[in-house]
């Protein structure tokens, strides 16, 4: 009876229910685009009013964001290396904040309070196109940087140390995004789901433990997003001699 | 498509692949652009500016101090010479006005002696002149008592 009572409960969590917008042939999931403009605007405003006024000597916000800079730059020039860890630490750094800030605005913001006629406004990592589109991106971005640093000499990587690596190296590049973006979308998930339902059955005091995990859990997955990013990059750069 | 619909749902569902997903990925790279010229160009040149001040200025520091401490080894052994030099000079002078004192010392005693020595030969000499005046006198006083004997007689 209770494990009825549980289901339907569950069930009302509303897993797995989006919120279509339809634009001629093509359907979107809404609210992934509204909660990651919302999540977006706020980090341009954040970065705008912090970037606005700079100084040699930083003040404030300005010291925020240079720590920021500065932690994106350790973690792409430690992963890329000293050669070309420049031209990618953008590209870091935005997968880092992107991920970062759709983690902790999914968690932090009480979303629920906001009705949507279907679906509801979560992490915008939760949801399996965003994290799919990432890793896309990843997947393309270490291509594009072997490839242009290295030219055709970059499949030399796949026969490495001995040509007997060619199949593992090729099914490498199918995994690699397949588990960048399952990694991201079940955790983020899974925290959304295990909060949701502590907060259905114990409403009080329970639950917050699990909510600081979760922001731990957040945190932990943008910097593992963006350090397995710039791996992937650094190898695909990476001199065999 | 099963997989793509479990959960249930007959629309949608946890693995619903559509749209969302090139139009995020759009979304991402201009995001990457809007960032890297609001956020990790502005921060990158102020930071790097700071950088390569401070850089300079260590670089700079460091070559007033190896400066300095050439400066200071000069002077070092400026001074060191200027001790020996100075070392040497008293020690000539001392003994300059050692031989001086010595040589002054000899002739006061050359002059003292002979001046003793000029007295005492005038000594002598007065000595003798008034021995030998004495003897004459003696010898004349002899002769008178002895003519004044013979006279009485």
């Amino acid at each position: 009876m209770f494990f009825n009572s549980l289901l339907t409960n569950f069930a009302a969590l509303e897993v797995g229910q989006h919120l279509y917008w339809q634009i001629g042939n093509i359907r979107l999931h809404g609210q992934v685009f509204l909660t990651s403009w919302i999540l977006l605007g706020s980090l341009l405003v954040f970065i705008s009013l912090g970037t606005k006024k700079m100084e040699n000597d930083p003040k404030g916000l300005q010291n925020l964001l240079e720590f920021l800079w500065d932690y994106i730059r350790d973690l792409a020039r430690t992963q890329i290396g000293e050669k070309v860890y420049r031209d990618w630490m953008p590209f870091i750094g935005t997968l880092f904040l992107f991920v970062f800030v759709s983690n902790w605005g999914g968690a932090l913001i009480p979303w629920r309070l906001i009705k949507l006629p279907s679906g509801e406004l979560g992490a915008p990592t939760a949801d399996i196109n965003t994290t799919i589109a990432l890793a896309l991106l990843v997947s393309l971005s270490y291509f594009y940087a072997g490839l242009s640093n290295k030219g055709w000499r970059y499949f030399e990587y796949y026969v490495h140390p001995t040509p007997i690596m060619l199949p593992f190296k090729i099914l490498e590049d199918f995994t690699k995004p397949l588990s960048l973006s399952f990694r991201l979308f079940g955790n983020i998930l899974a925290d959304e789901l295990v909060v949701g339902v502590l907060v259905f059955l114990v409403p009080l005091i329970l639950p917050i433990p699990v909510m600081f995990l979760g922001l731990f859990t957040s945190a932990i997955q943008a910097l593992i997003f963006a350090t397995l990013a710039a791996y992937y990059i650094g190898e695909a750069v990476e001199e065999h001699h | 498509m099963l997989a793509f619909n479990f959960f249930g749902a007959t629309e949608g569902g946890l693995f619903d692949i559509n749209a969302t997903l090139p139009l995020m990925a759009i979304q991402v790279v201009a995001l990457t652009y809007i960032l890297n010229s609001l956020f990790f160009k502005p921060v990158g040149n102020v930071v790097e500016k700071r950088e390569k001040f401070v850089s300079n200025n260590i670089i700079e520091a460091k070559n007033k101090l190896s400066e300095v401490k050439k400066l200071e080894a000069d002077l070092l052994t400026q001074l060191q010479s200027a001790r020996t030099e100075a070392q040497r000079i008293v020690s000539e002078a001392e003994d300059e006005s050692d031989k001086l004192y010595k040589e002054a010392l000899e002739l006061a005693n050359n002059e003292a002696n002979a001046s003793k020595e000029k007295t005492r030969l005038e000594i002598e000499s007065q000595t003798s002149a008034a021995r030998d005046q004495l003897s004459k006198q003696a010898d004349d006083l002899s002769e008178l008592i002895v003519n004044r004997l013979i006279l009485e007689k």
